[in-house]
């Protein structure tokens, strides 16, 4: 089982890779629970848990659905299911002290097409979740305006390439 | 990869308009002779509403001034003139074809002319498909086998990394920031150059109005919050100077 883990971290890092995303330290803290669309429409699957008790520092996750408590305590979040080109992926993340202390995952699905289908008709849904961000496949890059020649540095060009 | 039953995604990259478009259509029965014709359809649009371009009809038309009228001008033009003083009337003048005091409709031509391209593939039988022009989005249906679209949003302080994605279908993403061409954005109503965002990503349901929402809330710095929350049909995901991130109620 473990075997089968690392080996497709391993694919998800290569994709990661490939688009040159690099995760962001600063905005690792920042774990949205999944958005409801506009309309009430179904949002993407995702929960916030916390096991313990809410973040230390007061830096840390933007929405608190947990009540306050005391510093250092183990938070456990739940990441929304997205999709990769690999399957669904749905990650924990383990927090402590405001820092992420592990992640596993909670999801691993390869041609499994009817789990988690993110409601295709829902409202815009945002993900922020630094990792489900990083991982996500993207068809498209949405930026401020770029020149002809400032296309050749973005990501809308690496997906360009990516897809010849 | 022989298969036929799955259509093939139709790509195209084409620089217009002094950016890039690209086109990923996933629709059977669209063939590259569509595209052709809204790739011309374009590169009409340039030679026609360039400001680069001393021979287009705003060029000739902006040489008038303020006095100017769009009366003896082609449809297309007038419509656009008309729509640009919408636009300034509904974001209280954040949206100003003449916010550096010259005839300027650009920052409306490049998303009505996404959202026409976008309009000709529908009429020429697409069900599915993405453009991207210079940064902002139109997609119509899903992803091949129904999956909904995934949007990343360049993050404006790190570049090559995405601050989020939007996920979903027939939805205009456009973002309006200093990332890639320095603030080329005017506030027409501080007189100044705006300073709150870094970039600020409006999604709505079609690209043209939403590429004007997202330039005047970007314009408008922190006020923009209440403006979008206002908006019908609207959400938002901005990020701050200061790296502080902000998503509209709908999304967050």
């Amino acid at each position: 089982m473990k075997r089968v883990l690392l080996a497709l971290t391993g694919t998800i890092a290569g994709l990661v890779a490939l688009l040159s995303f690099k995760v962001q330290t600063e905005t690792q803290a920042t774990i949205l629970p999944s958005a409801s669309g506009t309309g009430g429409a179904t949002a993407a699957p995702g929960n916030v848990n916390g096991t313990s008790t809410a973040p230390s520092g007061g830096t840390t996750a933007t929405p608190a659905p947990t009540s306050a408590a005391p510093a250092a305590t183990v938070v456990t979040l739940d990441g929304a299911a997205v999709r990769t080109r690999y399957g669904t992926v749905q990650v924990e993340v383990q927090m402590k002290g405001g820092a992420i202390a592990s992640v596993s995952f909670l999801q691993l699905t390869g041609r499994d097409r009817q789990s988690q289908e993110i409601n295709a008709h829902a409202g815009p849904i945002l993900l922020q979740e630094t990792l489900t961000v990083q991982s996500a496949k993207v068809s498209t890059v949405s930026g401020a305006t770029y020149t002809s020649d400032g296309y050749r540095q973005s990501l809308q060009s690496a997906l360009d390439q990516a897809a010849k | 990869m022989t298969t036929k039953a799955a259509a093939l995604p139709l790509r195209r990259v084409e620089e217009c308009m002094g950016t890039v478009f690209s086109f990923d259509v996933r629709a059977a029965g669209v063939e590259s002779a569509d595209l052709e014709e809204v790739v011309d359809w374009l590169h009409w649009v340039d030679a026609n509403f360039s400001t680069y371009r001393s021979d287009s009809a705003i060029s000739r038309l902006a040489a008038l001034g303020r006095a100017r009228t769009a009366d003896g001008c082609r449809e297309e033009v007038r419509h656009v003139l008309a729509r640009c003083e919408e636009l300034r009337e509904a974001t209280n003048g954040y949206f100003d074809a003449y916010a550096t005091g010259r005839l300027d409709p650009s920052g409306y031509v490049k998303g009505w002319a996404i959202e026409r391209a976008s309009d000709m593939l529908i009429e020429r039988g697409s069900t599915r498909h993405c453009i991207n022009g210079g940064g902002d989005v139109q997609v119509i249906g899903g992803q091949a086998h129904c999956e909904p679209w995934q949007i990343g949003i360049a993050h404006p302080l790190h570049p090559g990394t995405l601050a989020a994605v939007i996920v979903g279908d027939d939805l205009a993403v456009a973002t309006s920031g200093s990332a890639e061409r320095g603030t080329h954005i005017f506030d027409p109503v501080a007189r100044a150059e705006p300073g709150y965002w870094s970039s600020v990503t409006l999604v709505g349901r079609r690209i043209a109005e939403c590429d004007a929402y997202a330039t005047a809330a970007f314009a408008m710095g922190e006020a923009a919050m209440d403006w979008v929350e206002s908006l019908a049909g609207y959400e938002a995901f901005a990020i701050a100077v200061t790296g502080r991130t902000w998503a509209s109620s709908g999304l967050s």
